[in-house]
């Protein structure tokens, strides 16, 4: 047995018509009926799902995205009402602060008022009542000269004495 | 696992009792041979002759059925790896299939092979007209002396050498009847004379064994994607399960790693193409493995992939565009003088592209065939043909780890065959229809 491959007796390699004939037959329907009912229909179902699962895949992207704008814009809003509350706060001490002050203001623009009005009144009263103690004392003076004059004192002492009653009885009264 | 091997080495040792039971009896039985030696010695028939056109002189010449002994692998090889009139599982069942022949003289015949009462080694017991099978193989008598029959029986066959008018040496087959020999001729073989083949008096156009065989494997393949196709309908939007989900990365394989690569945006237009090339070619290879069905080389047999090849061919060429052609023809950017050798080399390229696509995957399934054969016949080689007990012991030992890694070797083979024939296809149509600005 020289060169198996070549030699006449290496069946397997001979070309014969009726094979090559049924070949072309089977594999041309399997080619046209594997195509028609199965690779087309396979290959169009995975496209469809390649499509799905980027779709899905994308709109999860978005989604992820859309969430993170949304917690962003939650962030600044937050922020914003931080800064608003801040504000706020701090309007509010300074308002404070002012009508605090503007009440001490107030306060002691009144209180000097009435300090003043205080100090008129108690001026007043101290001239009414200098005026009535002077007044009083004209009196007292006049209705003691009227009793000294009245009554006829013997002594020196007596007359103090009668004066000093005088004067106490005007403190009574 | 190892319950996967015991069963494997079981299968095997079945497989092996049957092709003992075959070759035990081969001795004994009608005795053809295919070395030219056998014929050597004191046998009766005189049909040993080196003299140029012995055929027509050989009719009827006596002869008588010989006992050949020994055991020759190459021969038991080259049968079971080739085509045959009927399909044989484990020597043992032997299913008759449909003869269509087409005959120079008479036209038309349509007739079954079970007429020929199949026996070991495939050859018929049988003649039906002219007919008789040899080898598994239908063959003609071509003696015009012999009278045809219905059904006369054929005693044996025997093979010899003559020179043919050219000189070139020829084997020569006889059918013996009634003690007299007649020359048988073969079918028509395409091969213009260079394989030992040529074209005869009859055309087999027969449903052979490998015809039957693809086309049951055709139809399985069919029968699993379409339930897998209706299953993607089905099951729309939902996750893959059972064969789906076996058959899918397969697909998407071939969609992501063959045509995308090589075809572009284009790549859809060739998928079913390539997928079918793909799973036809796998399918096949991945059948022939399988023990109890005939081993059936369907994927080893050059037939089958020139046609496959010749598509490849076909399509590759009606898409290819200007700029393909234009490579070919007038390869731009390059002077005259390697033009001139150039040109020449890319037309021949265009042929030897198919060619070797057809060679590659015919010797490598072949190949393997005959690997696992001829470590299966080391149980023959070494039970001197069923002549000692012990020696075939001592063969079986050998057979079943040499065997046993050559499946395994074969099985990756079957997918990387499978996927080197689908990617080479991938890469001369996607050379054939690349666009002009896609890579420049």
């Amino acid at each position: 047995m020289n060169f198996i491959f070549l030699s006449s007796s290496f069946a397997p390699f001979q070309p014969t018509p009726g094979l090559a004939l049924w070949s072309l037959i089977i594999f041309l329907l399997f080619w046209a009926l594997m195509s028609k009912f199965a690779f087309r229909p396979i290959a169009d179902a995975l496209d469809k799902r390649n499509g799905d699962i980027q779709s899905a895949l994308d709109e999860a992207k978005k989604a992820k995205e859309e969430m993170a704008n949304m917690k962003a814009e939650n962030e600044r809003i937050l922020g914003d009402a931080r800064e608003e509350r801040t504000k706020i706060l701090s309007e509010a001490k300074d308002m404070k602060n002012q009508i605090v002050s503007e009440a001490k203001e107030q306060a002691k623009l009144e209180a000097n008022k009435i300090a003043t009005n205080a100090k008129i009144e108690i001026e007043n009263q101290k001239k009414a009542a200098i005026t009535e103690v002077k007044n009083s004392a004209g009196i007292m003076a006049l209705e003691i000269a009227e009793k000294v004059i009245k009554k006829e004192l013997k002594g020196k002492s007596e007359h103090e004495d009668f004066v000093n009653k005088l004067v106490n009885d005007f403190n009574m009264n | 696992m190892k319950q996967f091997l015991i069963f494997f080495s079981l299968l095997l040792s079945i497989t092996m009792t049957a092709q003992q039971h075959d070759h035990d009896h081969d001795h004994d039985h009608s005795g053809h041979d295919h070395s030219s030696h056998a014929h050597e010695g004191d046998h009766s028939a005189d049909h040993e002759t080196h003299e140029a056109n012995h055929f027509a002189s050989d009719c009827g010449s006596p002869a008588k059925v010989i006992h050949r002994e020994g055991y020759d692998p190459a021969a038991t090889a080259i049968h079971h790896i080739s085509d045959a009139n009927v399909l044989t599982i484990m020597d043992m069942i032997r299913i008759p299939l449909p003869a269509i022949i087409y005959n120079k003289d008479r036209g038309l015949e349509l007739f079954s092979t079970g007429k020929f009462a199949a026996g070991h080694h495939d050859n018929g017991h049988y003649g039906y007209k002219d007919y008789v099978l040899y080898e598994g193989n239908i063959h003609r008598i071509t003696c015009s002396d012999f009278k045809a029959s219905d059904k006369f029986e054929v005693q044996g066959f025997d093979t010899g050498h003559a020179t043919n008018a050219e000189g070139k040496d020829i084997e020569k087959r006889y059918a013996i009847i009634n003690g007299k020999g007649y020359n048988i001729e073969q079918k028509t073989i395409w091969d213009g004379g260079l394989l030992g083949g040529g074209v005869t008096s009859f055309y087999d156009l027969s449903p052979t064994k490998n015809v039957v065989t693809m086309f049951i494997v055709a139809l399985l393949i069919f029968l699993v994607f379409r339930s897998v196709a209706k299953s993607y309908s089905n099951r729309d939007g939902q996750a893959p399960s059972g064969l789906q989900s076996l058959l899918e990365p397969m697909v998407v394989f071939i969609k992501d790693e063959v045509a995308i690569p090589f075809l572009k945006h284009k790549h859809k237009k060739y998928l079913p193409l390539l997928l079918t090339i793909f799973f036809f070619i796998l399918g096949l290879n991945l059948w022939g493995q399988v023990p109890f069905l005939g081993s059936v080389n369907v994927s080893g047999s050059l037939t089958v992939t020139m046609v496959m090849a010749l598509i490849v061919f076909v399509i590759t060429n009606i898409n290819g565009n200007s700029h393909y052609w234009g490579h070919i023809f007038n390869f731009p950017g390059v002077p005259w003088f390697v033009k001139m050798i150039l040109t020449p080399v890319e037309i021949l390229g265009l042929f030897i592209k198919p060619l070797t696509l057809m060679l590659r995957l015919a010797g490598n399934i072949s190949a393997g065939h005959i690997a696992i054969l001829s470590f299966v016949g080391l149980i023959f080689i070494f039970g001197k043909a069923g002549e000692s007990f012990a020696g075939s012991m001592i063969g079986t030992g050998l057979a079943i780890p040499l065997t046993l890694f050559m499946m395994a070797i074969e099985l990756i083979v079957a997918f990387i065959q499978a996927y080197v024939f689908t990617i080479l296809t991938a890469s001369y149509i996607g050379a054939a229809i690349e666009d002009h600005d896609d890579h420049h």
